[in-house]
């Protein structure tokens, strides 16, 4: 293991046309992670058939290039234009939009990247080393464990929301109801569908993101008052430095960021929860707590550390237990028992060029995605330089064109325009939407996972606790639950009352 | 999608093809839709159809991969039936062409579509973890109707498997109606290789895979086949030693899952000599025997009234075993 296997994949990862491949790759991945709703599982999807004439490891590369690609590019839209590229990167616009609002979106987008980048970083190196041992641990986690997890990451929003708690509740049930619509895999019967057929597919959350803050965040504009405004911003690389200068203050996000995505990601479905997690404990453990949402680069920094970390996380149970941590993932897999391999335990001894080859690839490929994407910062932030009223309409069309491209259907492009209303209308109202997102993308998830470990247990609540790793996690959301009512009553035994200053819960 | 198309298109534009003596010829991409998530079986095939395509120029006009897995494949079927007489929009189906209509009362059914060819069927196989005492389908068994799956509640034994009211379910149940007293706990997941995963975690007691889902993990010495859910044992050579449901449990229980094709309502008659003569060529690349190897499918090609004759005995048989089941809509 380690060092000499790594060394062999480098020979692979290293050679000119794979280089090349990877180059290319990164550059469609950018693009594709721009546009919202032409995810990373859809680039990949479309470049598979394309592949089947290259050598495997030469494949692989390109695929994953495209994914390390759509993961930057995820975040360029949602500093830009609030518009989250992937959902991962809807943690991102909380802070980078406001950073960029107030001209400093080269800071955020640098922050992005580099974040994206030790994230990826943290993972790689982890995945180089410890990959079998991990994937043993991966096997330990079923529903009980998956469903504590999602425990956790609501748990870790809880007494962040500020504002009014009734309005947040309001908020996370709707996005509740609204991820139930659909088909119920328990029972396989459809739910509140009304009949409508188009209503069968359930309301993607994707489309639910480009609505709510793409178009909701226009429509405030244009009532604003369709001033034709550009706002300033450095068009030197200078900036990349001058951000690298501050970002060492945040090594704890940092790390807290990348262990969590690391732990996340190798799950299904872990990407986004980890980015909102890593964003809310960065939140809670900052000294600052209050500049969250109005422009803090540390709340740029947690989310997409998290993010890159889970994305890469995601490839390794691909690779060693032969299940896709992602969608994206999961159209590779495809593409491996297509180019004749067999995902699974076995492919480290089988295929070790093509998995080392891969494990480098990652180095090369996060490398290069980082360098480019950096280069290009003052010209993306640049684009904000363009008089709103021709942007406007240009982002109006790429948010349609994005929600169409999710299922090829023209009605998800109607849901679109009603959540920009129902976005811009809670906006007005002071409802926060980030409550509404999270249960929009987590609900399904949880309870899934909720009622396939109750069927496990025969409807016992105790299966989360008896478990170990089920319990441990368990423990720490119901702590953290409790958070807001313990603060102050220790602060009470303590002496130091805060009279006036007790956190409330949302 | 439409990214893709365009990129297709365009590579189209520059494959210059010779003329063919073939009546009729897509001109225009097709839209191939699977109706099920990126990923799984059905995908992965058409992937491989859309790629062998490109690969040995076997249409003039590239084949667009489309999921539409909403309500159980519905949303892709239902999009196929509204397109009439369009001679460029094909549909792979599995089991879920019968019952997802059956469990649902969806307004689609197979007759709706113009059966073009079965290519295969997937075999499915009851697996254990290798961990488990349980050397033979019979211990298992004997185990479940005991309850003596020691770990769980009450030790009610629990059978991992994909959705609800679809193929594994039906497959759970058709095997508790054979062996008296056996009863499991079925616990739905989404996708076959995360049961898989499942079973090597211990997080349920057996499943019933195809063999490609768990073919690695058994390979690693992770789980234990115990039985074919078929009328006779595998052909291929790793595969051949597992015995046959009739062999190891003396009862009659087997399932296969149709991997076929159907194209849009009404399609011309000219258009389906065509997919059938291209489905051919892609069965003969050496590419999809090996696919065909490396899964155990059973390689099962048949187009017009025998392909037509089978489908219609097998939504029989699906209603038969739904009902009895009580999976159907009420």
């Amino acid at each position: 293991m380690g060092i000499e296997n790594l060394l062999l994949g480098f020979h692979v990862a290293i050679t000119p046309y794979n280089l090349f491949v990877a180059v290319v790759g990164i550059t469609l991945g950018t693009v594709i992670g721009v546009l919202p709703g032409l995810g990373g599982a859809n680039g990949v999807a479309i470049l598979l058939p394309l592949t089947f004439t290259m050598p495997p490891t030469s494949a692989i590369i390109l695929l994953t290039s495209l994914y390390w690609g759509a993961l930057f590019g995820g975040a360029i839209t949602s500093v830009l234009f609030n518009i989250p590229g992937e959902p991962w990167s809807v943690a991102t616009t909380f802070d980078g939009y406001p950073l960029a609002r107030q001209g400093q979106g080269g800071q955020a987008l640098t922050a992005a990247f580099t974040s994206s980048f030790v994230g990826a970083l943290f993972s790689i190196v982890l995945i180089t080393f410890f990959a079998p041992l991990l994937a043993e641990v991966a096997l330990k986690f079923g529903p009980p464990e998956f469903f504590a997890i999602q425990l956790l990451t609501f748990s870790s929003f809880v007494g962040l929301g500020g504002g009014n708690p009734l309005k947040s509740l309001v908020t996370i049930l709707l996005g509740f109801i609204l991820a139930a619509v659909g088909l119920d895999i328990v029972t396989g019967q459809l739910r509140m569908t009304f009949g409508f057929v188009d209503l069968m597919k359930g309301f993607d959350f994707i489309i639910a993101v480009i609505g709510l803050f793409g178009i909701g965040e226009i429509l405030l504009s244009v009532e604003e008052g369709l001033s034709f405004r550009s706002i300033p911003t450095g068009m030197n690389l200078r900036v990349v430095l001058d951000t690298w200068k501050v970002l060492p203050r945040y090594l704890r996000t940092f790390v807290r960021g990348a262990f969590i995505g690391f732990w996340m990601g190798f799950k299904p479905g872990g990407a986004t929860p980890a980015s909102f997690m890593s964003y809310a404990f960065a939140k809670r453990f900052s000294k600052n707590p209050e500049r969250f949402g109005k422009g803090e680069l540390e709340g740029v920094v947690a989310p997409e550390t998290a993010a890159h970390a889970a994305g890469v996380a995601a490839i390794l149970p691909m690779i060693t237990l032969g299940i896709p941590g992602s969608p994206t993932a999961a159209v590779m897999l495809g593409g491996l028992i297509i180019w004749g391999l067999q995902p699974g335990p076995l492919l480290f001894q089988e295929k070790p060029e093509f998995v080392w080859g891969l494990i480098a690839s990652m180095y090369t490929g996060n490398i290069i995605g980082v360098l480019m994407v950096l280069a290009f910062v003052p010209l993306f932030a640049a684009i904000l330089r363009i008089p709103f009223a021709i942007l406007t309409p240009v982002i109006v069309v790429i948010c349609a064109v994005g929600s169409y491209a999710v299922h090829s259907s023209m009605i998800d492009v109607w849901y679109m325009l009603i959540f920009g209303v129902v976005g811009y209308v809670f906006k007005k109202l002071d409802y926060p939407l980030a409550p509404l997102v999270l249960a929009l993308v987590l609900g399904d998830l949880a309870e899934n996972a909720l009622r396939q470990s109750l069927i496990m247990s025969q409807g016992s609540l105790a299966i989360f606790v008896t478990r170990p790793i089920a319990g441990v996690i368990t423990a720490v959301a119901i702590f953290f639950f409790a958070l807001p009512v313990l603060t102050p009553w220790w602060r009470r035994i303590q002496g130091t009352a805060a009279p006036s200053g007790s956190p409330r819960a949302t | 999608m439409k990214l893709g198309a365009v990129l297709l298109f365009a590579l189209a534009l520059l494959t210059v093809i010779p003329g063919s003596s073939i009546a009729w010829e897509p001109s225009k991409p097709i839209e191939f839709v699977v109706p099920a998530g990126t990923g799984g079986g059905a995908d992965q095939m058409a992937r491989l159809i859309a790629g062998l395509a490109d690969k040995h120029k076997l249409s003039p006009r590239p084949l667009i991969v489309v999921n539409k897995s909403g309500g159980a494949g519905a949303e892709g079927f239902l999009d196929v039936k509204g397109k009439k007489g369009e001679a460029h929009t094909i549909i792979i189906t599995l089991s879920n062409l019968f019952t997802t209509p059956l469990h649902n009362n969806l307004p689609f059914n197979w007759r709706d579509y113009t059966p073009i060819a079965r290519l295969a069927l997937d075999e499915f196989i009851l697996w254990v973890n290798s961990e488990t005492p349980y050397k033979t389908a019979k211990e298992y068994l004997a185990a479940v109707k005991d309850k003596q799956c020691k770990e769980r509640q009450g030790g009610q034994c629990l059978m991992g498997g994909t959705g609800s009211a679809q193929e594994d379910q039906i497959l759970t149940i058709q095997l508790e109606q054979a062996i008296a007293g056996a009863k499991f706990t079925y616990v739905p997941f989404k996708g076959g290789g995360e049961v898989c995963v499942n079973l090597v975690g211990k997080h349920v007691d057996s499943t019933v895979n195809n063999p490609i889902e768990c073919a690695s993990h058994w390979k690693a010495g992770r789980v234990r086949p115990l039985a074919v859910f078929d009328t006779a044992r595998l052909t291929v050579a790793e595969w051949k030693d597992i015995p046959t449901v009739k062999e190891a449990l003396g009862v009659d229980v087997s399932y296969l899952m149709l991997r076929g094709i159907f194209g849009a309502p009404g399609m011309p008659k000219e258009a389906v000599d065509w997919y059938v003569a291209f489905l051919r060529k892609v069965g003969e690349t050496p590419e999809w025997k090996k696919y065909m190897d490396d899964g155990a499918l059973k390689p099962a090609f048949a187009a017009g009234a025998e392909y037509v004759k089978w489908v219609e005995e097998n939504e029989r048989l699906h209603k038969d075993l739904m009902g009895k089941g009580g999976l159907l809509k009420k």
